[in-house]
């Protein structure tokens, strides 16, 4: 391993990788993030692995796997350029066909080839994927460029050329405009100005020492960029700290990672080891007066540790209870120091703004929003995984362009940004620009980036519940009005749910979300109200419907419906029968069958069973 | 005599300084080791990281991470994001209710199977994700679910019988 003493020595370990890389005559590139070691990457790259040594092809061609390409539903995916022809849906028994064909052969497997879902047209191309090619992946791009377990992959691609320039070259407080003049918000869902906040930040303290940390626990559900840029390039994340460290004058890091994200962890674990064994982290760094040292921690299930006072206490070993920010942290942080707390994705950011300068990232987005931003797009959609686009771009290309509308070809009707601090905006407001202010405006919130579609099979009403209980569970339960106040907003329209909604409740709920909002202390009390507000008052025909007709209109809300078997329809085949997991179901073979109102727990299964649509739902 | 769950616990309290800042890694490499925090393990961690009691246990009782009781030899976590509730997170809990009669955070009285809920595992585009004994398992249904859970109780009857 060798240890990096200089610049020189930096790029000369660069120019050595790069030549390598450049020998080989073909690469394979295969997606190993978290969602396509779910649907079986493992054993493709292990196929390859043994393919390629069958054909004696190891040497010269590199099979790299890398971190999440954020195509999650397409997965195990793979690449083979330098055709960048791009695999979906692979299986180990694919892959010999794909090295003879198209690695050797440099012609496409036809049966394997990407399928667009709106169009029906094959695409051999990855770059031609409308996925992708609406994007504009300056972040993400990168994921496929390298195997996050590798640090020599990263250097070979130009890692750490970024604070090899800024240890020479630039002042701390020269990086401190830079990431001013970007106009770079907190890509975690605060939107306060990076660069403000490292100002003032450097500007604190008394000579004890300050602290940098990358809030990477990601608990918005919905939401999983972090995951696959920690995941996935890990030593950018490394890179944006010790920048950051250098221009904030902080010897010691700390990177926080949910217990949820186990391959994050991981990854993060290895690249900090890397670095260490590089010289890229510890003392006098690139021979430099620069010393930072960065230590990981995880998160233990506490959604609320996202909040950064939280997470500092979590930190310190403590519960996660926030605190009032009448003193920052920035200038009272972690063990009372002078701490700049930043996302994964900001951190991310600041190697591209160091090296393409700030007016590259300032010319993407808009002038208050300016860059690029990822977004996970999940829920009722064609095309579900991670977008990144630049600040601006409507919820309309998003949704439809890029997400390719509706999935099993539903009617979408709102989508929820923001995780449970956000709202549900409805398709009306489609065209609105995605950028902090507007949707904040709107009544939702950009967020940390969560956007999860729903089509006419979503209950607005249920949606409200499904976040209050979030966060009824979710709060620590330090304040009073969101203590007591979620808890009694979770009962009012757990009761419009349930069939025993009064109209007299809906100004009480009213009254309840302006207590819970002004009485609590953090984010997590003070945005609680935002999805009930936004889905009374976008969606109210809905609430209207449970109250005064005791009907969910989407069939969801199981005291307010029943399903039943048509008489006519049903042949009898027993599928309902044996999914029931109640013993609901009744029948003989071949004879038409029934459920008992009585035990039917109005789940469902039977309707998603059937093949013959002989279950319905009133 | 030392159990090996005490030696585990030694080993763990001497991996790590004896502050109290590291407390919740110690828990998380409790919880990893045995799968839950027992009494005999709070007791350690607060006298080895000179943390009160009371404290140790309001952390250990504030984090979902930690589970007080011994969890099932087999966890089913099912994942309650977003992305996996309006794809049809509820049913799988529908059936593991009836498959195994319990309820998120209960285990079933042959100690075979805990089941819990997680918000969002991070793998929205494949939802609804349920995660059982560590592997993913994604695009879930009740009947792929039912399938598996079956599948573990044949293979630990198997195993009772032959021992």
């Amino acid at each position: 391993m060798p240890r990096l003493s200089s610049a020189v020595e930096l790029t000369a370990l660069q120019e050595e990788l790069s030549a390598c890389r450049a020998e080989k005559k073909a690469t394979v590139i295969v997606c190993g993030g978290t969602g396509c070691q779910a649907s079986g990457c493992q054993a493709v790259k292990a196929a390859f692995v043994e393919e390629l040594d069958r054909q004696g092809l190891t040497d010269k061609v590199t099979l790299r796997v890398t971190g999440c390409h954020g195509f999650c539903e397409q997965g195990p995916l793979a690449v083979v350029e330098p055709s960048n022809t791009f695999y979906c849906h692979l299986k180990a028994e694919d892959v010999a066909e794909i090295v003879a064909e198209t690695v050797v052969g440099g012609k496409p497997v036809e049966r394997l080839l990407y399928e667009d879902p709106v169009t029906g047209d094959q695409i051999e191309r990855e770059a031609e994927i409308p996925f992708y090619a609406s994007q504009d992946r300056v972040l993400l791009s990168q994921n496929r460029e390298l195997d996050p377990c590798s640090i020599d992959d990263y250097i070979a691609s130009g890692g750490y050329q970024a604070l090899a320039a800024v240890l020479k070259d630039r002042s701390p407080e020269e990086v401190i405009e830079d990431v001013k003049s970007s106009g770079l918000r907190g890509r975690g869902g605060g939107g306060f100005p990076t660069g403000r906040k490292w100002e003032t930040c450097r500007a604190a303290g008394n000579g004890d020492g300050r602290y940098v940390i990358c809030n990477a626990d990601e608990g918005d559900p919905g939401a999983y960029m972090d995951r696959s840029i920690l995941e996935g390039n890990p030593h950018t994340v490394l890179e944006g700290m010790l920048i950051g460290a250098y221009a904030i004058g902080a010897a010691d890091g700390y990177i926080y990672v949910r217990n949820e994200y186990p391959l994050a962890l991981a990854n993060a674990r290895t690249a900090v080891q890397q670095a260490r064994e590089y010289g890229l982290l510890g003392d006098n760094i690139l021979g430099s007066d620069f010393s930072f040292d960065v230590e990981i921690a995880r998160g233990a299930g506490a959604f609320v540790c996202g909040e950064s006072t939280a997470l500092m206490a979590s930190l310190e070993g403590k519960v996660g209870e926030p605190r009032a920010k009448d003193i920052h942290t920035v200038e009272e942080g972690l063990w009372g120091r002078p701490t700049t707390l930043n996302n994964v994705e900001t951190w991310a950011n600041i190697p591209v703004i160091i090296t393409k300068g700030p007016d590259c990232f300032a010319d993407r987005g808009t002038p208050d929003s300016t860059g690029t931003k990822v977004f996970a797009l999940t829920g009722q959609i064609k095309n579900t995984g991670l977008v990144e686009v630049p600040m601006g771009t409507s919820l309309r290309t998003i949704v439809f362009d890029i997400g390719g509308g509706g999935h099993d070809g539903g009617d979408i009707k709102a989508v929820q940004t923001g995780g449970p601090s956000g709202g549900c905006l409805p398709v009306s407001k489609f065209n609105l620009p995605v950028d902090f202010d507007t949707l904040a405006k709107a009544g939702s919130m950009v967020g940390s980036g969560g956007m999860v579609v729903m089509d006419e099979h979503t209950c607005m009403v249920d949606v409200a519940k499904y976040f209050l209980k979030f966060l009824q569970e979710e709060s620590c339960g330090k304040c009073v009005p969101c203590r007591l106040g979620v808890d009694r907003m979770l009962e009012i329209v757990t009761d419009i749910t349930e069939g025993r909604g009064r109209p007299e409740q809906i100004p009480l709920l009213e009254e309840l979300m302006e207590t819970v909002s002004e009485g609590s202390l953090c984010g997590l009390g003070k945005t609680a109200a935002n999805p009930v507000r936004s889905t009374l008052k976008h969606f109210r025909s809905e609430y209207t419907a449970h109250i005064e007709q005791r009907r969910c209109p989407a069939g969801v809300c199981r005291e307010l419906i029943h399903y039943s078997i048509d008489q006519e329809t049903c042949n009898g085949c027993g599928a309902c029968l044996q999914a029931c997991p109640h013993d609901a179901i009744s029948g003989e073979k071949k004879q038409s069958h029934s459920i008992d109102q009585e035990t039917c727990t109005k789940c469902g299964i039977c309707a998603d069973t059937c093949k013959f649509d002989a279950v319905s739902v009133n | 005599m030392i159990t090996a769950a005490q030696k585990d616990l030694d080993k763990i309290l001497n991996s790590y300084p004896d502050e109290p800042r590291y407390l919740v890694e110690v828990l998380q490499d409790i919880q990893q080791a045995s799968g839950y925090v027992s009494e005999d393990a709070i007791l350690a961690t607060s006298d080895r990281l000179r943390v009160p009691l009371i404290e140790v246990y309001r952390v250990a009782s504030f984090y979902k991470a930690f589970s007080l009781q011994p969890r099932g030899k087999h966890v089913i976590t099912v994942c309650a994001g977003t992305a996996c509730h309006v794809r049809g997170a509820p049913r799988m809990l529908d059936e593991v209710a009836g498959q195994l009669g319990i309820q998120p955070d209960e285990t079933t009285e042959d100690g075979l199977f805990t089941v819990e809920c997680v918000n969002c595992l991070g793998a929205c585009a494949l939802a609804p994700v349920v995660v059982l004994d560590g592997v993913y398992h994604h695009h879930m249904t009740p009947g792929k679910l039912r399938k598996l859970i079956l599948s573990i109780r044949k293979a630990e009857q198997e195993a009772a019988a032959h021992a």
